[in-house]
């Protein structure tokens, strides 16, 4: 089950078997979509899936996370989506207004993010299998001339971008849940992050190192293996993340680290220091961008890790998640 | 053993006066208060929650005393410099150093 | 966020951070024993240790339930949950610790029902929704967390819920604070109590520790300014020659302690003649069981449990450091074949555990990090 998380498990699964057995000959750091050329034109692919319980939640529903968690790896990867097919696998029994529902749902928000659902696949499996419902994408999309991004450009003083408060996404399904009987006013973040991914390009587009929407396993698991692959430190600043109350509270009744939960709309963006701030004005003037900031720079030490510092000199290291993120008592 | 929270008194349930509703930074459970029945809170008192009980009420007074005592800290090595700066050493077995010049 | 942030304030952090280096005698090293795991996690979480001066050393104490219960004892009850019928329901924190055959969580994906519980209140809710299945609430924690499960047997009792047990291994602090004390190999200067502890037992039952021992303890908030707070008053007691219990967590920490909590824990539990703490053996009168009244809610009576006992493997050392005489990093498996990813000992297997906290928090930073870290 951990494999699936986002972190460690999952890093060693991708990288310790699909990769040498499926990939062959690619030895690249692993980004979200993978670049092909298709007679000289070079176009982004990518494939996700989506499985999460319960279906429906406050601020979006599976299918919405389908449309946009695709759009989303393709924007930081530096493409804009053209089309996107789609596969569900369907437990038997489902009703057919769930469905429906789901359907309306991955339509509008494909028309919000400006993409065409260009067909798709049905599978339905007996039921007690597939949790209701488990959708599938694959996206493909053009690559955006200004942005070329690459671990390996990242340097010693390259400032880390941040769309917007963390953690709204993965509280608001734990708390959805039901199972901790805690009641919140939070909403998924899930959005399309191409329009940031657009206006840091217009002003800044050379400048851009890397790019990532956290996802499972939060910001904390995407600044590690950016850690990792560029072998810099990554060196945040406690007091500038972006957390909402509610969020906070949550976290700290369950003992939980924001920068460890999910996010379904944020986006993080390494930036060459000399066009930063443009670039932060540009992510502040798109809407929805208003709360970004600059929460942290690259330097030379702890290479390979990542530390947050506070405004009194303390310092911890945030690692990657083992498995998914677990409430504690103690 | 240790992860507990403060959070504030909302509401004390109609079914069952052991059950009060609670917030932490607008999330919001129910937090059983069988452990405080010999000093009931009441809506907008502060309490301390773990695992779902509330432990303890939280004592303003007892918070700002403590943070008088730790803002305090810097003023009394203030006025201990000044002090010294008179040749008043407290030190015992020192002999008091000549007066500085201002 | 009340109650915190103003525990949190950097600009007094550094203040007592100050006031702390000038109390401290700088020929002398500091050894300070923090009991509690959450304490542990605490100086980690906030980076503590980067503002104490050199001299001051923090030992990490045995106070993580999760870590010095024996993997034997996670055997049972995963061997009473796997009945058909049973549904095994615990905290996070046990989730990921691994018993002989796997931890909960991989029992989960083998088909076991396993739930995650924020409260034994929340077991005994499932219980109460799930009448053709039996609820088994395996019980972790020191005094903190007791009477919370003893509130909720009351309850179960008084409701007549049969479909509902608690596997019970509730332990107790200040037998393990004795067997730290006792150590041929000890060297404390002092203690910071556990403060959440103290909400439930108060401050007397550490008395003995300054009377007979001559160690001050300071009970402490989980703050940063509490913690901060807490060793400036050790240091000002051991200048002093002193050895005192004193209240720094005077907010929620009275000296008699909560009179309720501490009648729910008599009425329903009693003392285990002795108990097995992993990492330090067995210890006489330290842990709870359910007194005759409850059988009817006794996991350990209700069902016929194995009673396995699992030796940890000899190359692990975590009783040594348990017992503050090894730093994690000096423990032969450290990092290599025990880390919070494949446990093999007591203290890697929780996130308060010293080994598993050292691990996760400190032991990548380099020497160039702190110089680095923000004025």
């Amino acid at each position: 089950m951990a494999h699936g998380a986002g972190g460690k498990a999952s890093r060693r699964l991708i990288e310790g078997l699909f990769v040498p057995l499926l990939c062959g000959a690619s030895n690249g750091p692993l980004g979200d979509a993978a670049v092909v050329s298709l007679d000289g034109t070079r176009l982004a692919i990518t494939t996700d899936s989506f499985v999460v319980k319960p279906l429906r939640f406050s601020g979006g529903s599976i299918g919405e996370l389908a449309v946009n968690g695709t759009v989303n790896d393709l924007a930081v990867a530096g493409a804009r989506t053209e089309a996107l097919v789609v596969t569900f696998v369907l437990e038997a029994g489902l009703s057919t207004e769930i469905l429906q529902a789901e359907v309306e749902a991955m339509a509008a928000a494909a028309a919000k993010a400006g993409v065409c659902i260009a067909g798709g696949d049905t599978k339905v499996v007996e039921h007690g299998k597939a949790d209701s419902m488990y959708i599938s994408t694959a996206g493909i999309g053009s690559l955006i001339p200004e942005v070329s991004v690459d671990p390996a450009s990242v340097r010693a003083g390259d400032q880390i971008l941040l769309s917007g408060p963390i953690g709204d996404h993965g509280v608001t399904i734990l708390l959805a849940r039901g199972d901790l009987d805690l009641e919140a006013d939070l909403s998924s973040d899930t959005r399309s992050v191409l329009p940031f991914v657009e206006a840091i390009a217009r002003v800044a587009g050379p400048s851009i190192r890397w790019m990532r929407d956290p996802t499972r396993g939060g910001v904390a698991t995407s600044l590690n293996e950016l850690a990792r692959d560029c072998r810099l430190g990554i060196v945040l600043r406690d007091d500038q993340i972006p957390v909402r109350d509610a969020v906070r509270g949550a976290c700290e009744l369950l003992g939980l680290d924001p920068l460890h939960i999910a996010n379904e709309g944020q986006f993080l963006a390494v930036i060459a220091s000399e066009a930063a701030e443009a670039a932060l004005h540009a992510l502040r003037q798109t809407p929805g961008g208003e709360q970004a900031c600059i929460i942290g720079e690259v330097q030379e030490q702890p290479a390979g890790a990542v530390l947050v510092t506070t405004r009194y000199g303390g310092t911890r290291i945030v690692d990657m998640l083992v498995g998914d993120p677990l409430p504690r008592i103690c | 053993m240790c992860l507990a929270i403060p959070g504030k008194v909302l509401e004390i349930s109609a079914e069952n006066a052991s059950l009060a509703l609670v917030d932490v930074m607008g999330v919001r459970r129910h937090v059983d208060l069988g452990l405080l029945e010999d000093d009931r809170p009441a809506p907008g008192d502060w309490v301390l929650i773990h695992v779902g009980y509330a432990m303890s009420k939280i004592s303003e007074q007892d918070a700002l005393e403590q943070m008088r005592t730790l803002e305090m800290l810097g003023e009394r090595e203030g006025a201990m410099q000044e002090v010294r700066g008179y040749g008043l050493e407290e030190a015992p077995g020192k002999t008091p150093a000549t007066k500085s010049p201002a | 966020m009340k109650y915190v942030d103003e525990f949190r304030q950097p600009e007094l952090i550094r203040k007592t951070a100050e006031e702390i280096r000038r109390v401290a005698d700088p020929a002398r090293q500091y050894h300070i024993m923090e009991i509690c795991g959450g304490h542990t996690h605490a100086i980690y979480r906030f980076g503590l240790k980067d503002i104490l001066p050199e001299n001051i050393d923090l030992i990490h104490g045995p106070g993580c339930p999760v870590c010095v219960l024996p993997m034997g004892r996670i055997d049972d009850g995963l061997a009473i949950a796997s009945r058909p019928g049973v549904i095994f329901a615990a905290f996070g924190d046990m989730m990921r610790v691994p018993g002989t055959h796997g931890s909960p969580l991989e029992h989960k994906a083998r088909g076991m029902d396993v739930r995650i519980v924020y409260s034994p209140s929340d077991a005994l809710k499932l219980a109460r929704q799930n009448p053709d299945q039996h609820v088994m609430f395996f019980a972790i924690g020191f005094e903190t967390t007791a009477p919370s499960t003893a509130l909720t047997l009351q309850r179960a009792k008084k409701e007549g819920l049969r479909n509902f047990s608690v596997f019970c291994n509730h332990v107790t602090i200040i037998p393990a604070i004795r067997a730290i004390l006792d150590s041929p190999d000890m060297r404390l200067d002092g203690f910071i109590g556990p403060g959440h502890v103290s909400t439930v037992i108060g401050c007397r039952p550490y008395e003995w520790i300054a009377k007979n021992e001559n160690k001050p303890i300071v009970i402490s908030g989980f703050e940063p300014l509490d913690l901060l707070q807490s060793i400036l008053m050790l240091l000002r007691q051991l200048r002093a020659g002193e050895a005192k219990v004193e209240n720094q967590y005077k907010r929620v920490v009275t000296w008699e302690g909560n009179p309720a909590a501490l009648r729910a824990m008599a009425d329903v539990f009693q003392l285990r003649p002795y108990f097995e703490w992993r990492g330090m053996g067995f210890i006489p009168e330290s842990a709870l069981s359910l007194r005759e009244e409850y059988a009817d809610w006794d996991a350990e009576r209700r069902f016929e449990v194995p009673g396995i006992r699992v030796t940890d493997p000899k190359a692990a050392q975590c009783g040594e450091v348990l017992r503050g005489v090894l730093k994690p990093a000096q423990c032969r498996l450290f990092g290599n074949e025990c880390t919070p990813e494949h446990p093999v000992g007591a203290l890697m297997v929780s996130a308060e555990g010293s080994c598993a906290a050292y691990f996760s928090y400190e032991h990548r930073k380099t020497e160039l990090t702190t110089l680095n870290a923000p004025a």
